[in-house]
């Protein structure tokens, strides 16, 4: 049963790298066609690096990313603090509005903005209001929830005493949040702002709906594009941002590894207190 | 620290660009596209969308089954691995999600394609090509595929979770392995398997993409329907009555798992 479920799962891995490696393969053709393998090539590459459409548009998708989950994240962890001050109904309410775009299904949220927009663009009498802002403020929105999400549980794992300790120090609130809690929160903050980074860096679905000709991101304009034959080099650029992405992963890994090993060997030498300090 | 109006820009914020939107949504359903008169035509229509509406959810409840029982041994041997390589392997489930979706179903597309990869393989052999994509099939290998990491990963932190001393102590029993797991370890899992399910039904009842590149003009789903009448038809009304209904259906469908899974909790108590 054991080595069953083993083979089983090694079978699903390589169901689920298929792609990668179709995609990575055909980065590598000297053909146009993915289905045909026409010999082996650096051309791609070289393409890649000389194009002037596709990184610009990769550039469009960080910036978007970038600043979403900068806002996303300042205005989630406060509103994450703001709500476990609150208690019964307001926040049974906020928790519920929270949820919204978490369930709702991402053409809805998409839908649901672009009509928004429209109606604004109406009443202010301009033409066109879809571009970069409407775009933003829809990645901002997606965003927050998941900041939210994961800021507050590690609000809840806080010792109360240390805010005490803070303020009894002669912090004022606000330098207690700075110098004490915020320290507490960080890997809450920082996967929130990840999770929120990557959310937008390949949000297709609601882009599609707000997007605007003047800003296009890389997945819309891939989307675009399917309707055409897609360029080659845009299976390069995928390889590089699948390295890129695994080589973070990778690092992130051994570091959260290392990092857990010094604890538990900190705990060894200074006993359980000294840990925590 | 203790102060509710930290919350307050993020409230207001929700309010303009999650719950106005949604009024807007109603509001664009019952009017009128030209008029802007009150109007019960585009609910009235959604009779018409019946075969699509159940088409979608057929698909999406076959997907998710299929994710269930591809991903709950993948996340079992996750979850029983030692914990240095858990971390491991629980990052190569998330690193697809990580890149772009429309490019890994292109991959799928150039795989099963009439004159794709699988039909060269299967041609060069002096087989006849088979029939791949461009069927219900190939819709659902789309939506398995996509979708799979969302049910794997509730299942683990569920497992990873579980108390092995729960599974010895039924073992010292006289449970066979197989009654260990029936009667101990699945319903001890059923939080994570009704968050998987969600997790997957919802995307895959609503995509678009997936059918559009997979499927064929059979396997048009409410997604399709719903992105027409924006991009292409221009009728915004029946589109925002579509959201409208798939919205409602949607919350109906989590309402009832969660309570499912509420119910099954003080069940195991």
């Amino acid at each position: 049963m054991k080595t069953f479920n083993r083979v089983f799962t090694v079978l699903v891995f390589l169901f689920l790298y298929i792609p990668m490696i179709v995609l990575a393969v055909a980065s590598f053709n000297a053909g146009t066609d993915i289905a045909v393998w026409k010999g082996f090539t650096f051309a791609q590459y070289g393409a890649l690096f000389r194009d002037d459409v596709l990184l610009p548009l990769l550039a469009n998708s960080v910036i978007v990313a970038v600043i979403a989950s900068l806002v996303a994240t300042v205005l989630g962890t406060m509103a994450a603090i703001g709500i476990r001050a609150m208690s019964g109904r307001m926040r049974r309410v906020t928790m519920a509005v929270t949820n919204i775009p978490l369930t709702n299904p991402e053409i809805v949220t998409g839908v649901s903005l672009a009509l928004l927009f429209a109606f604004a663009g109406q009443m202010m009498k301009l033409n066109n209001v879809l571009g970069f802002s409407t775009l933003l403020i829809a990645h901002i929105t997606f965003n927050l929830p998941y900041v939210i999400l994961s800021v507050m549980p590690k609000l809840g794992q806080l010792d109360p005493n240390l805010l005490d300790a803070a303020l009894d120090l002669g912090c004022t609130p606000v330098q207690a949040f700075f110098k004490v809690i915020i320290h507490e929160i960080m890997p809450g903050i920082l996967s929130g702002a990840l999770m929120a980074f990557t959310m937008s860096l390949d949000d297709f679905v609601i882009s599609y709906f707000v997007y605007g000709p003047g800003f296009v991101t890389l997945p819309v304009e891939i989307y675009n594009y399917t309707k055409k034959p897609l360029q080659p080099k845009i299976y390069a650029l995928f390889t590089l941002l699948f390295l890129a992405i695994l080589l973070v992963m990778v690092v992130m890994n051994l570091v959260q590894a290392g990092d857990e090993r010094r604890r538990r060997q900190a705990r060894g030498v200074f006993g359980k207190k000294g840990a925590s300090a | 620290m203790k102060n509710k109006a930290l919350a307050a820009p993020y409230l207001v914020w929700m309010a303009i660009f999650t719950v106005v939107p949604l009024g807007i949504v109603i509001w664009f359903s019952f009017t009128d596209s030209i008029t802007g008169a009150f109007t019960f035509d585009n609910i009235s229509r959604m009779g018409t969308y019946l075969p699509i509406f159940l088409k979608s959810i057929w698909l999406a409840i076959l997907s998710s089954l299929i994710c269930l029982v591809i991903g709950y041994p993948v996340a079992y041997c996750l979850a029983s691995a030692a914990p240095e390589r858990q971390r491991f392997l629980y990052m190569l489930v998330m690193l697809p999600m990580c890149m772009s979706f429309l490019l890994r179903t292109l991959a799928w597309v150039a795989l099963l394609d009439d004159t794709g990869i699988i039909n060269g393989l299967i041609t060069s052999l002096g087989l006849q090509p088979l029939p791949l994509i461009r069927t219900d099939g190939a819709v659902v290998l789309g939506m398995v595929y996509n979708y799979l990491p969302y049910m794997i990963m509730p299942l683990y932190s569920v497992l990873v979770k579980l108390d092995p001393r729960l599974t010895e102590a039924a073992e010292d029993l006289g449970c066979t392995p197989a009654q260990v797991f029936t009667q101990v370890t699945l319903p001890l899992s059923v939080p994570g398997i009704i968050s998987g399910f969600t997790m997957v039904f919802v995307p895959a009842v609503s995509t678009f993409y997936i059918s559009q590149k997979m499927g064929s003009a059979g396997t048009t789903l409410i997604g399709d329907v719903i992105e027409s009448q924006f991009k292409a038809a221009y009728n915004p009304n029946l589109g925002a009555a579509l959201s409208l209904v798939l919205m409602v259906m949607v919350l109906v469908c989590v309402a009832v798992m969660n309570r499912f899974s509420d119910g099954e909790e003080v069940a195991t108590i």
